[in-house]
């Protein structure tokens, strides 16, 4: 019991108004509503899993894992439900997301981090802000107002011209919809999570070792890679990988500019299918086909799985950085 | 006593150029913000008009013919609403636990990281799930489902904001008040909710805005309907599935006004930004530091 533990039960024998003993139960009584809401979230993770589980288990139980995740085709008029195409379709257009948001992220929270003045941080935190705060629908327009026509033709045409040789970049699709403009959106919307982030972890790090790296002679951008950023790395390496969980399952800016063909990708001027939007364009609708509606939250099954390992992991580790500051 | 600095020497040029790089970076971050808002801007604004913001769709609305989206800002407005204040009956006394009694002891910890795990699970997956558990008890899409599953993807946000401001509230203040006497309730109460009011008031903002933008939960659970709900137990429409069913069209007009739509949006979803942002400033002036 602590000291001051001590000095309250001590006074709350002679306080009086209004009665201790009335004031001492209202706060029993809060401690235990207080408890019992704060288990929501902890049992809202087990409730949502397990209604998943429940609802794909049709499906679970007349395939096997293997045909599943490894299935080509999707046909679920036939009972085909291959989830590869789907799947490697997520990854592909995460991957891009995440490749194009991770080296200017990291120099733009570095630059905020080690460089900049206090009143450019200021300027920076609104734009940062605001970017997270824009709908994903919204991002949805930009992409296909934007990106779609600058992929088709900007991009396509210099990779055609300079790039075509290297397998991933072969122009397959001439619309301008696919990975790449699914990458793009999703590496703008995923930016102020990762910038933001990794401020906080390298902000982490004591002011100490920067001063005797700087004392001796380092220059600034010496200090940051030979002493800062070894110390962090974890952390960064973690909130990339949050920044890919987050992308994993962005649903409606991704499903606007991506073509939603399902075919296995293989250059990034592919159009692709990736789960989320499958969830989205066909849940609720043609549920009299059997299994389909199974089928359905067996992909949301899947995406929750992998977003969860993602998650966990990542958070572990951030956690464990911040908590030391 | 000062050294002449060798700037030719190849660390300087590795430094100036790694800086011009990063200002690159920082240039490429903004410019994208400021593209993204351009293109809104400068799309939606020759469609937008009053009657898109106070009229709801007339008979061929969607095939480019008279009427608004009044239907959906008004659904949106009620679903964001009704979804925030959902969510801050549980995020309020979960902060505050977390705060007052918790503190930084283990139970917490698997609380918050609890709280960030559901804050990672997509807005889509809660809609799958807020959709199966519909079918389950026989409903059928409507207001109440959509600010349901609306509040689980607002709750961890919402949560999560408040905790990370509640946290910082000088501990000396809760010591002064748990010498004198207080509860650890009695704290929680008249210390913590009223030093750290600019902060819940920011993260119950935050959340409206996220709720407000988000299509992929409402998507199954909330429906869409060309009148204005009355009912909590008819479906709705919202602004974000206005913009998303609108550019799907194959009337260039529609798609126009679909452009009008996400511009609508983000003057809101900015406008609620903003807000928190200048409300939680003025407020703060009033709490300890």
């Amino acid at each position: 019991m602590s000291e001051i533990e001590l000095t309250q039960m001590k006074m709350e024998g002679r306080l009086s108004r209004p009665s201790t003993p009335s004031r001492a139960r209202t706060n029993r009584a809060a401690q235990r509503t207080f408890f019992i809401i704060t288990l929501v979230p902890v049992v809202l993770i087990i409730i949502v899993a397990t209604a998943l589980v429940v609802r794909a288990y049709p499906i679970l139980n007349s395939y096997s894992f293997s045909e599943l995740l490894f299935g080509d085709i999707w046909r679920p008029n036939d009972g085909q439900f291959g989830f590869r195409p789907f799947i490697l379709g997520t990854l592909w257009v995460t991957t891009v997301g995440v490749l194009l948001a991770v080296p200017p992220c990291l120099l733009v929270s570095v630059y905020l981090a080690e460089y900049a003045h206090n009143r450019l941080r200021t300027i920076a935190k609104p734009i940062l802000d605001v970017l997270a705060a824009i709908p994903p629908v919204v991002y949805g327009v930009w992409g296909l107002l934007s990106i779609v026509p600058f992929v088709d033709d900007v991009l396509a045409p210099l990779s055609e011209r300079w790039l075509g040789s290297i397998p991933f970049l072969a122009v397959t699709q001439p619309t301008g919809f696919g990975i790449l403009a699914g990458g793009i959106v999703l590496a703008v919307m995923i930016a102020p999570l990762i910038i933001s982030v990794i401020f906080e972890v390298l902000s982490t790090v004591p002011n100490d070792l920067r001063h005797a790296a700087l004392a001796v002679g380092a220059t600034q951008w010496q200090t940051i890679r030979t002493i800062v950023l070894p110390q962090v790395l974890p952390g960064i390496v973690a909130a990339i990988v949050l920044g890919a969980s987050r992308a994993l399952g962005e649903t409606i800016a991704v499903l606007m500019v991506v073509g939603n063909v399902p075919q296995i990708p293989t250059s990034v001027f592919d159009t692709a299918y990736p789960l989320p939007a499958l969830i989205a364009n066909n849940y609720g609708e043609m549920m009299s086909i059997p299994l389909y509606d199974a089928a359905l939250l067996g992909a949301a099954l899947v995406l929750l799985v992998v977003i969860l390992i993602f998650n966990i992991l990542s958070t572990l580790v951030l956690q464990r950085f911040l908590r030391r500051s | 006593m000062r050294f002449k600095k060798k700037h030719s020497e190849r660390r300087h040029i590795v430094e100036l150029s790694i800086k011009i790089i990063m200002w690159l970076a920082l240039l490429i971050v903004a410019g994208a913000l400021g593209l993204i808002l351009w293109t809104i801007i400068s799309r939606g604004l020759p469609s937008l008009s009053w009657e898109m913001v106070s009229q709801v769709p007339k008979g061929g609305y969607y095939m480019g013919k008279g009427g608004g989206i009044l239907n959906a800002i008004i659904g949106s407005a009620y679903l964001a609403t009704g979804g925030t204040f959902l969510a801050m009956l549980l995020s309020v006394p979960i902060a505050l636990y977390l705060k007052a009694y918790l503190g930084k002891s283990r139970w917490g910890e698997y609380v918050r990281l609890s709280l960030d795990v559901l804050w990672g699970i997509p807005s889509i997956v809660y809609g799958a799930f807020g959709f199966a558990l519909m079918i389950l008890l026989g409903m059928r899409a409507s207001l109440l489902a959509g600010i349901i599953v609306l509040a689980l993807v607002e709750l961890p946000i919402m949560t999560r904001a408040m905790d990370e401001v509640i946290r910082r509230m000088p501990a000396d203040l809760e010591h002064a008040a748990l010498a004198l006497g207080s509860t650890k309730f009695e704290v929680a109460m008249n210390v913590v909710t009223r030093q750290m009011l600019p902060g819940i008031i920011t993260a119950i903002l935050l959340a409206f805005g996220r709720g407000i933008g988000d299509a992929a939960s409402v998507l199954f659970t909330a429906g869409y309907t060309d009148r204005i709900t009355t009912s909590l137990m008819n479906p709705t429409a919202s602004l974000p599935l206005a913009v998303f069913f609108q550019l799907g069209s194959p009337y260039p007009e529609v798609r126009e006004r679909g452009y009008a739509a996400a511009l609508i949006l983000t003057i809101i979803v900015l406008l609620v930004s903003f807000g928190s942002r200048w409300l939680s400033a003025r407020l703060n002036r009033y709490s300890i530091k």
